[in-house]
């Protein structure tokens, strides 16, 4: 059964009522990836976690008819717009398929419809666990965009935190800069993995989170967790191995993002489902028994 | 102002069941869902006897102007639909529809007897698109069956019976006569089409339930067939619905002879879609009608 949703930690106003359209500021590369500045004159400002849906106004079901439905997408960074009075929204983006293609196509001053933000957002690490010191944030490919805003989020509060990224390859390095200081450097409490070895240590960014499980460290509370199916997995696993609490960020195909769908379930522990997009897309640990590629 | 079976409505643009969930909707989006309410009236879930807890993912697959769902009816069954959900959906300021399934008629029978009693409900929908377990037969794929179904439901409720018809059937208007003959108020149609998808990553069927419904654009025409085919055959009131995006699309379930209309699967891409679609047809009409000659002169 669908229990009632967690309550949102911090979450900020309700979403305007339905979807608005919102000019395209830019469209930059980002190793690969690419990152879409929205300018939003209407929305609350979305936590960490929080996602919207996007549906480029025009183009959209040019591909033998897709895409039809709009993408949920995490938001990776936001600010104030000094020009146009709004939000500045940036959406990590991978071109995977005619929705994210067209989406990384877009240009700066055309149109995109959004919906948000949406979902709840990750909790802060006391509110996980209380006696929790600090919080290492562990990402990969993708889905390293919410983790981008978490992370600024945690250094504006004071919030003890590392970082681990993983990448498979020099190809797929994307969204890095979003964790880059103002000097253009890597924030220091970044640490990277890469397969290929190309940068920072080379194997996978489980590697680099063991030590930390394992280890006797003060400043480890919290586990949060964004990426690709498997990763996750293995996060989640390592973590409920070492007792450590862990808040996953999950991504499902979704039609609306507003709970009317109901196409993006996710199964309990225990049997039932969650909707991902009401329910989450932040779970706590416990509340999946194996992430899957079947929904992520 | 248009009306169905007696129930006045604010436009002629309803939802179609099992696209919007207005509890969920009302969290994410506040209050604004209730100050500018999308439809004229709110079509539930599925109701079932017990809980269901719904379909394995994966649930949901795009298609060319369309979706692919197998959702499986998730919902908290009778008891926990009437306790739970129907006060707060009774917070909606428009009529209520229940969709109710069930695969017995005493089942069905039980399910219509206890919403029907309950005043937040202005009327029923019958999601016929199930076996009854006694007779191996989908309801709606049969015409006798749809009118026992009725002649079954029909003394337990003075409230309108609305039948949702399956469109995967030969002959869907047969079926509309058979739920004509068993005394129910109204038809509405068309539910989605049988329909599948390989998903080329693993080779094997997109949906964990290997097949699912369509529904979208893709579907309009099939759906506009169905209704003209119904009208020329019953004179129930038609919901017609199937893939209306815009108002045109709902002016041409009008034309065909459609009292009112159901937005479905474009809520999920916008989710004021109800709203907008009222407005494009009002507008619609008006013109329509300001084009007419004017033939009474005097």
């Amino acid at each position: 059964m669908d229990s009632a949703p967690l309550p949102r930690p911090g979450a900020a106003s309700p979403a305007p009522f339905g979807r608005r359209l919102c000019d395209v500021a830019s469209n930059r590369d980002s190793g690969g990836y690419r990152v879409v500045s929205l300018i939003d004159r209407e929305g609350p400002e979305p936590e960490p976690g929080q996602f919207y849906m996007l549906a480029a106004a025009a183009g959209w079901g040019a591909d033998d008819g897709r895409a039809f439905l709009p993408r949920a997408i995490s938001v990776a960074e936001t600010r104030a717009d000094a020009a146009g009075g709004g939000i500045r929204l940036d959406f990590l983006l991978d071109a995977v398929g005619p929705g994210t293609g067209r989406l990384c196509d877009i240009e700066a001053g055309e149109g995109v419809w959004i919906t948000g933000p949406l979902g709840n957002s990750f909790a802060s690490p006391r509110e996980v666990e209380p006696e929790a010191a600090g919080a290492v944030l562990v990402g990969g490919g993708v889905g390293v965009a919410p983790l981008a805003l978490l992370r600024k989020r945690f250094s504006e509060r004071g919030v003890p935190h590392r970082v681990l990224l993983g990448y498979r390859d020099r190809a797929h390095t994307g969204g890095l800069d979003l964790f880059c200081g103002s000097s253009g450097a890597l924030c220091p409490e970044v640490k990277l993995s890469t397969e290929d070895g190309h940068a920072g240590f080379q194997g996978r960014v489980t590697d680099l989170l063991l030590p930390i499980l394992a280890g006797d460290d003060a400043s480890l509370g919290v586990v949060y967790t964004c990426g690709p199916p498997a990763m996750l997995e293995a996060v989640r696993a390592l973590c409920a191995e070492h007792g450590v609490a862990c808040e996953l960020a999950l991504e499902s195909t979704m039609a609306c993002g507003f709970g009317a769908c109901f196409g993006c379930a996710v199964p309990k522990p225990g049997g039932g489902f969650l909707r991902l997009c009401v329910d989450g897309p932040v779970l706590r640990g416990g509340q999946v028994e194996e992430v899957s590629h079947a929904y992520a | 102002m248009p009306e169905l079976c007696g129930i006045d409505l604010a436009t002629a643009v309803i939802n179609a069941s099992g696209t919007y969930d207005a509890i969920a909707a009302r969290q994410t989006f506040g209050d604004a869902l209730l100050d500018d309410f999308p439809f004229a009236a709110f079509v539930s879930k599925t109701i079932t006897p017990e809980p269901r807890a719904g379909n394995a993912p994966r649930r949901i697959w795009e298609t060319p102007a369309g979706m692919l769902n197998s959702i499986g009816l998730p919902n908290k069954g009778l008891d926990g639909f009437l306790a739970e959900d129907l006060p707060r959906l009774a917070e909606l300021p428009v009529p209520l529809i229940v969709s109710i399934m069930a695969t017995t008629r005493e089942d069905f029978a039980r399910c219509a007897r206890r919403v029907a009693a309950r005043r937040e409900v202005a009327a029923i929908e019958l999601n016929i698109s199930c076996p009854n377990v006694h007779s191996g037969l989908i309801v709606g794929e049969n015409p006798s069956e749809t009118e026992a179904l009725m002649d079954a439901l029909r003394p337990l409720t003075e409230k309108p019976l609305i039948v949702k018809l399956t469109p995967n059937t030969a002959d869907p208007a047969s079926v509309a006569a058979g739920a004509e003959r068993g005394g129910a108020d109204a038809v509405s149609l068309i539910n989605t089409l049988k329909g599948t998808a390989v998903d080329p990553a693993t080779g094997g069927p997109a949906l964990g339930n290997g097949y699912g419904g369509l529904s979208g654009p893709a579907v309009r025409p099939v759906a506009l067939e169905q209704v003209r085919s119904v009208r020329a055959r019953v004179d129930l009131p038609i919901i017609g619905m199937g893939g209306i995006s815009s108002g045109a699309d709902a002016a041409e379930f009008i034309a065909l002879g459609a009292a009112v209309v159901a937005v479905g699967t474009e809520s999920f891409r916008d989710p004021r879609a109800g709203s907008r679609v009222a407005t494009e047809l009002e507008s619609s009409l008006l013109s329509e009608r300001s084009s007419e000659p004017a033939l009474d002169l005097d």
